[in-house]
């Protein structure tokens, strides 16, 4: 879980049960909430409670190609960038210097009122009544499922993608660098 | 440098058309401010110019993140396809070429082909079409030939001479071999050759073997879309750092210019002013103005300031590619992330047969053009992620992956007509950060597009079939029917934007002269695609970075000495085989 974390516990067992009926586990896939989903999300919603803010990771290299490993070590945001992603994240609130364009919903208020419209009760529902409560969430559903792909699917450093699961999962190698392929590897089927 | 200015010219945006002036204009001996409105992910700017090491193979942070922006928060721009439209159809994130130091280059997978002969000459060789302002360029292939071969040194561009048999003549090699063929493309050239075009490998500048003092590419596949992590791509980087060694070359991130600062002659630019980070606004004086800062925020700039824009012309031609993607399933896997996304190209769709114009005129069109095809990776299994839907089915088609590895796509980038209609200028009610008025695109294709587009998708969808596709699927950018837009959208998605302040000799019909000089601010020059006069159907990049070096090289008095085709490489052979 990201730290500190800013779901709570309850909203933390929503998000993974709904990602997990969007990217349901199977035997040979891991599901979005073993992916680590929701430590995804709530790796995004609470970006602001570390420093550096966890918007964008390091570079150049993993380390799983090769190379010093600096993924982990996410990059500082200057003063615009951090505007920007506060006003992204935790919306405008009324400021004046968040509404250039007039106000902003932060993805922070998407996901209260998203998760609040799901039920408390959600983690424990049956399937059939956690899909058709999804099925009736909207613009929600599909902002989670955006979220769970990029957790399930994008680089681990971000809190989903656990243990490569999501990468094994597809047969993706993820990234390479500096090592790279060959070029036979690239010319040959 | 002149006592009573700051430098000898101040440069607006650092992408490919900036950087080759920062390269030309302090090569000269001149000092140079160069001013990006973007953040510097790209080089350190003291001695000895490291890489950052802020880009990487992260497909959360290039793609999902605006890390190369610009940010569509602080830098909205907006859309419509006509007037009927009302102010705007969209706001938000439009033809967001990457805004930052090394501009729009560092995301590209840096095709570099040149055009042709015919290209500059549009009007003469094809004729007029209605409702498009085509004209020829007021500079030809011949002409521009020796800045071509200096544009390809200076990136450094892989590639084969006479593989393509329609290339225009050449008076040198390039600098680099080929490097290796993708596997998907080493498919679909054979079953393009099979049916009777003539795929070659792409002109690259990435490095095949180490050049300029950058590495040879490892073929990571983190391509296009991605910044280099390794600096295996030379555009700008090359010329970013050989203007900056001279120690004569100032560049300012997060610098955006709001102001053009003319002198009491109304005539003469006298500099810049332009707000950092902070929202402080500061004035640099220059001998020389160069914009730079692509086809979308040069007019914008202009626009704002109500300048250089007695033809009326200012923002308005704009052109993009107009892209139609023809998409293979394969029953073999395809591996794409190994590799450059693009190694191979087609230009057969730029030469009309006699049966494709017969068809053009039976619809109407006097001619038609296509563009260059593209031989391609898709997308990285995020955004494959997102083309399925959720559920039960997602798990299966992520393994079996047929929109990705199992994917291999044609782009081919459509010659969009240039049209007056077509325009870039300043939204009524949206605004950036800074509160300076957004862009906006009105655009809609013309005819000759839509049909050109719909003319030869069914070729391509033959070719993927022959290559083993067991489905093919045709999609444009943007949409026939706004409607029915796809995934991509209603706007054209295309990074390729042409046109906005078009070069000519007659200032009643062209924003700038035959040598990118403004025809209304006597020491200001254009560098950038802003000024093509049409789009032709290849990649803008190389043709963007060889009329910078024109430019201020007629600015510095060190024009190149004319090559000839009597000296030079021998053409490509012709078209040996007709195609089916």
């Amino acid at each position: 879980m990201a730290r500190p974390p800013f779901l709570t516990p309850r909203e933390h067992a929503v998000v993974a049960a709904a990602c997990d009926r969007l990217i349901p586990p199977e035997e040979n896939s891991p599901g979005a909430a073993a992916a680590g989903a929701a430590d995804y999300i709530d790796g995004l919603l609470g970006a602001f409670l570390v420093d550096p803010p966890r918007v964008w990771a390091g570079g150049p290299f993993s380390g799983r190609g090769g190379g010093e490993a600096s993924f982990h070590r996410f990059l500082p945001l200057s003063p615009l960038e951090e505007l920007a992603w506060r006003t992204r994240i935790e919306g405008s609130r009324g400021r004046p210097e968040r509404e250039w364009n007039g106000p902003v919903v932060g993805l922070q208020e998407r996901y209260r009122e998203g998760l609040a419209a799901l039920g408390d009760d959600f983690a424990g529902m049956a399937a059939e009544e956690q899909d058709r409560r999804l099925d009736g969430a909207g613009d929600f559903a599909r902002l989670l499922y955006q979220h769970a792909c990029e957790a399930t699917y994008g680089a681990p450093e971000y809190g989903g993608n656990r243990d490569l699961a999501g990468w094994r999962a597809i047969d993706f190698p993820g990234d390479v660098l500096p090592r790279g392929w060959t070029d036979a590897e690239v010319r040959d089927p | 440098m002149t006592p009573d200015a700051d430098a000898d010219a101040v440069v607006v945006g650092s992408g490919p058309g900036g950087a080759t002036a920062a390269d030309v204009l302090t090569a000269a001996g001149w000092d140079v401010v160069v001013l990006e409105k973007g953040p510097n992910r790209l080089l350190e700017l003291e001695a000895p110019y490291a890489l950052k090491g802020d880009l990487s193979n992260d497909e959360i942070k290039l793609w999902f993140r605006w890390f190369l922006g610009p940010d569509p928060l602080l830098e909205p721009r907006t859309y419509r396809r006509t007037e009927a439209d009302g102010d705007h159809l969209l706001v938000g994130e439009v033809n967001n070429l990457p805004s930052g130091v090394g501009g729009g280059a560092i995301h590209a997978d840096a095709k570099m082909p040149r055009f042709r002969e015919d290209d500059f000459r549009p009007l003469s060789r094809w004729g007029p079409m209605e409702g498009a302002a085509l004209a020829d360029w007021p500079v030809g292939y011949d002409e521009l030939e020796a800045y071509y071969a200096e544009a390809e040194v200076l990136v450094g561009v892989a590639g084969e001479v006479g593989a393509n048999p329609y290339a225009s003549w050449r008076s040198s090699p390039f600098p680099m071999p080929p490097g290796p063929d993708m596997y998907g493309a080493v498919v679909s050239a054979a079953a393009a050759e099979r049916l009777g075009y003539h795929p070659y490998r792409a002109p690259t500048a990435i490095n095949t073997v180490a050049y300029d003092g950058r590495p040879a590419c490892t073929n990571c596949g983190f391509c296009g879309g991605y910044g280099c992590p390794i600096g295996a791509k030379g555009d700008p980087l090359g010329p970013l750092r050989r203007a900056l060694g001279t120690g004569r070359c100032h560049l300012r991130p997060r610098s955006t210019v709001t102001e053009i600062v003319l002198d009491g002659t109304g005539r003469r630019a006298r500099g810049v002013r332009y707000l950092d980070e902070a929202g402080v606004l500061h004035e640099v004086t220059a001998r020389h103005v160069v914009l730079a800062g692509g086809a979308f925020e040069t007019p914008r700039l202009l626009l704002r300031n109500g300048l250089a824009n007695s033809s009326g012309l200012v923002g308005r031609n704009l052109t993009f590619h107009f892209q139609t993607f023809v998409a293979g399933g394969f029953p073999f896997r395809l591996h794409p992330h190994r590799g450059r996304v693009v190694t191979h190209l087609h230009d057969d769709l730029l030469v009309p047969t006699e049966a494709d114009l017969s068809a053009a005129r039976a619809a109407g069109l006097p001619w038609i053009r296509g563009g260059v095809v593209e031989h391609g990776a898709g997308p990285g299994p995020v955004m494959e992620a997102l083309a399925y839907p959720p559920g039960p089915v997602h798990n299966q088609l992520m393994r079996e992956s047929v929109a990705r590895d199992r994917l291999w796509v044609f782009t081919m980038q459509g010659e969009d007509m240039p049209q007056p209609t077509n325009r870039v200028d300043l939204d009524p009610v949206v605004r950036d950060v800074h509160g300076l008025p957004a862009g906006r695109v009105t655009y809609q294709p013309h005819g000759h597009e839509t049909f050109a587009s719909a003319h030869w998708a069914p070729a391509l969808e033959s070719v993927l079939r022959e290559a083993g596709a067991t489905w093919t699927d045709v999609s444009t950018s943007p949409p026939p029917d706004p409607a029915r837009a796809g995934p991509l959208g209603v706007a054209p998605v295309s990074r390729h934007v042409m046109g906005t302040c078009r070069m000519g000799a007659d200032p009643a019909t062209s924003v700038v002269d035959p040598l990118g000089r403004f025809h209304d601010v006597e020491n200001m020059v254009c560098a950038d695609s802003s000024v093509f006069v049409t789009s032709t159907g290849y990649n803008p990049t190389l043709t963007i970075v060889a009329l910078a070096l024109r430019a201020c090289r007629h600015l510095v008095g060190d024009p190149l000495p004319p090559t000839g085709p009597a000296g030079g490489l021998s053409p490509g052979a012709g078209p040996g085989s007709s195609r089916r």
